[in-house]
């Protein structure tokens, strides 16, 4: 350790809390405000936002693991049967939990949602005129391994409707949200599905301002995940804010 | 850094039967009262509305914190039954959220510093293609408040957006205006 390990606010490095955070990468997040996603005209803060210089309040965070499953589990297909299995297509989705050093993230929770497979959602406020499936909830949650490997059963999304412009349909998505190891890694995002005509039109999709970027918001088929005789496999990685490389590491 | 950070997408209008689960059937990971059995420290409430640019509430939004017990400390892990530090709600038809939990204590800062009890607040919703954070400050701590980092960092006529003041009731209340000449002050964390 040197005297030159200064942080902006001058303290020596000994002093720097903890697992501080790798900044949020604007390179790859969507900016607040997005012209041609409508609700975020009066949503979008205008102001710039202020930089923290971590404490203990952002690099600690709610440790959610094995216990908050509770009655949402791994599989949405059995979740909320009532007199049957959900209606469509069954599929596997899994993958890693990493931070950006690589590093997996272990024994963090993750909670998913989605539309069934006609495109409606489950919530009071889904007025899309598709069938609701009552063996299918949509909601469940999953917490990764020791390497960081979350997977979860559930049946593969419809497209929907909604007002956003004329003749506006959402790809078929699954929401995610995580907080990862700390409340500053928190990250609320949505899988798409590979090949979907509908990407290329979605401005919540491409409000992501780098292509690649955006690319990883899409999944990949994977054989691997795939069961024989049962269902199709995608793998999806996610990649949280990770630990600043000390100076030594750079 | 060999990996990019996976991109924030909108939490959408249709969250609640997974994220706030109660009126479907199911328990929430964490709900809108902090407070747990045994518990030391003062119970308080806090209570607030999110407005949009138009002054308009945001009926569809969800809130959680984050936040010390009385004596300053954060739990690391999150048990059925114990203090969490961490709560989620919705907002209401009036764009109102509100928490049930405890004042927290002052905390470890940068260096040696401490900072002024407060709470980190992150709200999505609809419109909002990734969550904001801001902190919840209290009126009653001015002279902790007065030797706060993060305050200080804030020009001195928007340091109003992030202090909650107690009500004749009791109830400490926090607006959130997510744009506008009020606009709450919101950090890049
Ligand atoms: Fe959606």
């Amino acid at each position: 350790m040197t005297t030159k390990n200064m942080t902006n606010a001058g303290l020596p490095e000994n002093e720097m809390p903890k697992n501080e955070l790798s900044a949020r990468d604007w390179s790859v997040h969507p900016p607040y405000f997005c012209e041609t996603y409508k609700s975020t005209v009066l949503r979008s803060p205008r102001q710039k936002l202020i930089p923290i210089d971590h404490t203990l309040s952002e690099t600690s965070g709610p440790g959610y693991g094995e216990p908050s499953i509770g009655t949402l589990g791994p599989d949405l297909t059995k979740s909320a049967v009532k007199n049957g299995l959900p209606l469509g297509e069954r599929i596997i989705v899994g993958g890693r939990v990493l931070g950006e050093d690589g590093r997996p993230v272990p024994h963090t929770l993750l909670e998913i949602w989605q539309a069934n497979a006609a495109g409606r959602y489950v919530h009071e406020a889904d007025q899309h005129d598709a069938p609701l499936d009552p063996n299918f909830l949509g909601a469940g949650r999953c917490v990764t391994d020791a390497d960081g490997r979350y997977s979860f059963i559930s049946i593969k999304p419809g497209a929907y409707p909604w007002l956003n412009h004329p003749n506006a349909w959402r790809p078929a998505h699954i929401h995610f949200s995580l907080l990862g190891p700390s409340f500053s890694t928190r990250l609320i995002t949505q899988m798409f599905f590979p090949g979907d005509p509908l990407l290329p039109l979605d401005p919540i999709y491409n409000a992501v301002p780098d292509e690649e970027a955006r690319s990883r918001l899409v999944c990949d088929f994977s054989i691997e995940l795939t069961k024989p005789q049962w269902a199709l496999g995608y793998s999806f990685d996610i990649v949280l804010r990770g630990k600043r490389a000390t100076p030594m590491e750079i | 850094m060999a990996l990019k950070q996976t991109a924030s997408q909108t939490i959408g209008p249709f969250f609640r039967y997974c994220l706030t689960p109660e009126s479907y059937g199911h328990a929430g990971i964490a709900g809108a009262s902090l407070q747990a059995p045994g518990l030391k420290g003062e119970k308080i409430r806090i209570a607030g509305r999110i407005f949009d640019g138009a002054a308009a509430p945001v009926t569809d939004a969800v809130v959680e914190i984050w936040q010390a017990d009385a004596e300053g400390v954060y739990p690391e892990t999150a048990e059925p039954g114990k203090f969490a530090g961490f709560g989620r709600t919705g907002t209401d038809a009036s764009g109102q959220f509100q928490f049930d939990t405890i004042k927290p204590g002052t905390v470890p800062g940068r260096g040696n510093a401490w900072q002024a009890p407060h709470i980190g607040v992150i709200v999505a919703a609809r419109g909002m293609l990734g969550h904001i954070f801001t902190r919840l400050y209290f009126a009653d701590e001015e002279v902790a408040n007065a030797q706060d980092q993060v305050l200080a960092s804030v020009p001195a006529d928007r340091r109003r957006t992030l202090i909650a003041t107690r009500g004749a009731d009791g109830v400490y209340r926090f607006d959130i205006y997510l744009q506008g000449d009020d606009e709450t002050v919101f950090f890049d964390v």
